[in-house]
């Protein structure tokens, strides 16, 4: 006991103050750290107003957290409809539940691994049509609800979820194009593939939204979410099938050798031996994306609509909270940092996990 | 044999077929709309101004001016970007390695951080959480009376000038626009913690091996890492290194959410309100950028020919 305590003692010596330069770093980095991190929490804790309904009310000097609380439906939720919110959780709990047997490290052939084809292509399919079902509210009895009043945290998950279902299917395919033996279809592929990698998404995202209405007849007429989930979708789709290509370089050249000796057809051989296999390695790829689809999101606030940070940004230039932007944007980042840094914890594991077999 | 051409024609065919319609719908849109087509409104005047220009700009230059200043700006921006992150990256991931527990864990909560926020949010927060809450110009922050920080962004001493303040605003120097330090800075701390992981991830693959030989030779920390494992993880380090430059330059596009005058804001933004020419100016606008992801592939494939360490017995 007191000697594993002298042996911890001494390891933390050595590790702040083993050397002469050691030691000189531990100082002024502890010098530094004391005076950015004093004044900061003087800020977020000890002078800020917590309780209240205006900036009248935040005397303290420090942050006004007020303004968040007074906010915050419309940070999650956008300018939807306070009494119809329910609609939102209720659909955002069916996707979460789903997601589940997806998600979940098991063991291939248990139960939720054989769940996990069946409910991968439900939720792929299922998820966009229970959005238009519930959430905008084309099921008789339910109040429409524009998707113009759609906002906040909700916008930003909803976007980044519908724009990584339709993208996995669509990557799934262009990169089994870009390794396909017919030229055509692999010059074709590729060219997709880059072209989209090659341009920023800001772009992307102006070319749906102003070229789509050209593109399309004169009588259809696109709702501007749809036209930021086209973009976003051709923009993740792009880095999918790279993701995917990946996992699909990983099948050992047996494997397709085998499945073509017991006579699979080419159909056969990519649907039972190699996708099941490849999806299974790109996990870890697939979460990525996301998290980086679920940060890019905050971008669709340049074709005018408003997510996590453009309910914030847009609530903090409001005559009546100017001057609080600082507290909104630490509420966003912690929001962001929270569900990405999740996200990323469990694709590591996975990896390592991965790794290991 | 028969099959797979079929196939491909086939492919091909509804391919040309959407876009032979997807082309007649346009053409039938613009014309409703009396937008006229083709890239003669590149000669047209402009009539805007543009907050700053590396070359002479005036409201009576053409579009095609204002498509040179703003990709002029995106390289301003994306080549001082590069270096910068490379720089901070480099030290991070250094630092992530250090013996040091404090350096260390700070190193690590610093690219925790940026992996996990929107580059977005960081624009936004130092731009309007940070700089434009800055005391006004007769209020200025300064160094040493010959750099100063206001509202209106940094003036710094430029060629035997130094800014001086004249009246409400800065005269002499060099000004640098808010709009134009918050994009950098929001750009190198993003791009800093994903380089910062690369190298991290590099200087693991070198052997451990590498290391202790090192130092039995008697080298220092110091020149450890800079003579014997810096250019071994090199090798591991370049190809992720030219997506993060890429990611770099595409990513400075963001520029256009605060108003910076780069291609998407200048080009894709202003004049394509103005004009209307949708086709035209998003396919010069994404033509540019593929040309510049291009370049910097070739570039960085170079480089990396070049660090390769050419193996023994290798002819």
């Amino acid at each position: 006991m007191t000697l594993g305590a002298e042996t911890s003692l001494a390891s933390w010596r050595i590790r702040l103050l083993g050397s002469v330069g050691n030691t000189i770093t531990t100082l002024v980095l502890g010098v530094i750290l004391a005076l950015a991190l004093i004044p900061a929490l003087r800020w977020a804790v000890l002078d800020a107003t917590f309780f209240g309904t205006t900036q009248a009310d935040c005397t303290g000097g420090g942050a006004c957290w007020v303004f968040v609380r007074e906010r915050i439906g419309q940070f999650v939720f956008g300018f939807y409809p306070e009494a119809e919110r329910w609609r939102v959780a209720l659909t955002f709990a069916v996707f979460a539940a789903a997601a589940v047997p997806l998600l979940w490290p098991s063991r291939e052939g248990s139960t939720l691994a054989r769940l996990r084809q069946p409910f991968m292509a439900l939720l792929i399919v299922g998820f966009p049509v229970l959005c238009w079902l519930v959430i905008y509210g084309a099921l008789p009895g339910l109040v429409p609800i524009e998707t113009a009043k759609w906002g906040g945290l909700m916008l930003t998950l909803l976007v980044s979820s519908i724009g990584i279902s339709l993208a996995l299917p669509l990557g799934v395919l262009l990169a089994l194009g870009r390794q396909s033996a017919l030229p055509v279809i692999r010059v074709s592929s590729v060219t997709f593939i880059e072209l989209w990698r090659g341009v920023p998404l800001i772009t992307i995202l102006f070319m749906a939204s102003v070229m789509l209405p050209l593109v399309l007849p004169r009588d259809v007429t696109v709702d501007k979410l749809v036209r930021a989930l086209v973009g976003i979708t051709l923009f993740a789709s792009a880095y999918m099938a790279e993701v995917v290509r990946g996992g699909l370089q990983m099948i050992p050249r047996g494997q397709f050798e085998a499945a073509r000796a017991i006579g699979l057809s080419p159909w056969q051989l990519q649907r039972l031996i190699v996708l099941p296999q490849a999806l299974r390695i790109a996990v870890p790829g697939i979460v990525n994306t996301f998290i980086g689809l679920v940060k890019d999101t905050s971008l669709i606030l340049i074709v005018g609509m408003f997510d996590l940070l453009g309910m914030i940004q847009s609530a903090s230039t409001h005559p009546d909270w100017l001057g609080s932007a600082i507290e909104g944007y630490v509420f966003g980042g912690l929001c962001f940092f929270v569900i990405c840094g999740a996200m990323s914890h469990y694709s590591r594991r996975l990896e390592l996990k991965l790794g290991s077999n | 044999m028969r099959k797979p051409l079929l196939i491909q024609i086939v492919f091909a065919l509804v391919i040309a077929i959407g876009f032979g319609w997807a082309a007649l719908n346009v053409a039938g849109n613009l014309e409703r709309q009396g937008i006229a087509s083709g890239f003669g409104f590149l000669s047209s005047t402009a009539g805007f101004g543009i907050i700053s220009s590396l070359i002479p700009w005036t409201e009576t230059s053409s579009y095609g001016r204002a498509l040179v200043v703003g990709l002029l700006n995106t390289l301003l921006v994306s080549s001082l970007g590069i270096v910068l992150a490379t720089i901070l990256g480099v030290a991070t991931g250094v630092a992530r390695l250090s013996p040091n527990w404090l350096l260390a864990k700070v190193a690590g909560f610093f690219v925790e951080l940026m992996r996990n926020l929107p580059l977005l949010l960081i624009i936004f927060f130092l731009y309007f959480g940070v700089l434009r809450l800055l005391p006004s110009p007769s209020e200025s922050l300064s160094l040493g009376d010959v750099i100063f920080l206001n509202n209106r962004g940094l003036y710094v001493p430029w060629f035997f000038s130094v800014p001086e303040l004249d009246g409400f605003d800065f005269t002499g120097g060099l000004a640098i626009t808010p709009e134009f330090i918050a994009l950098l800075a929001a750009l190198v701390l993003y791009t800093a913690g994903f380089i910062a992981e690369i190298v991290r991830g590099g200087i693991l693959a070198v052997p451990p091996g590498q290391r202790e030989a090192a130092l039995a030779l008697g080298l220092s920390r110091t020149q450890m890492l800079r003579m014997v494992i810096l250019p071994q993880a090199l090798r591991a380090i370049v190809p992720p290194l030219t997506s993060q430059y890429l990611n770099l330059t595409k990513n400075s596009s963001l520029a256009a959410a605060i108003g910076y005058p780069d291609l998407v804001q200048v080009f894709a933004g202003t004049v394509l309100s103005q004009t209307g020419q949708a086709v035209e100016i998003i396919a010069i606008t994404m033509g540019v950028y593929l040309i510049i992801s291009l370049l910097i592939a070739l570039a960085m494939n170079i480089w990396n020919e070049r660090t390769r360490i050419i193996e023994r017995g290798a002819a």
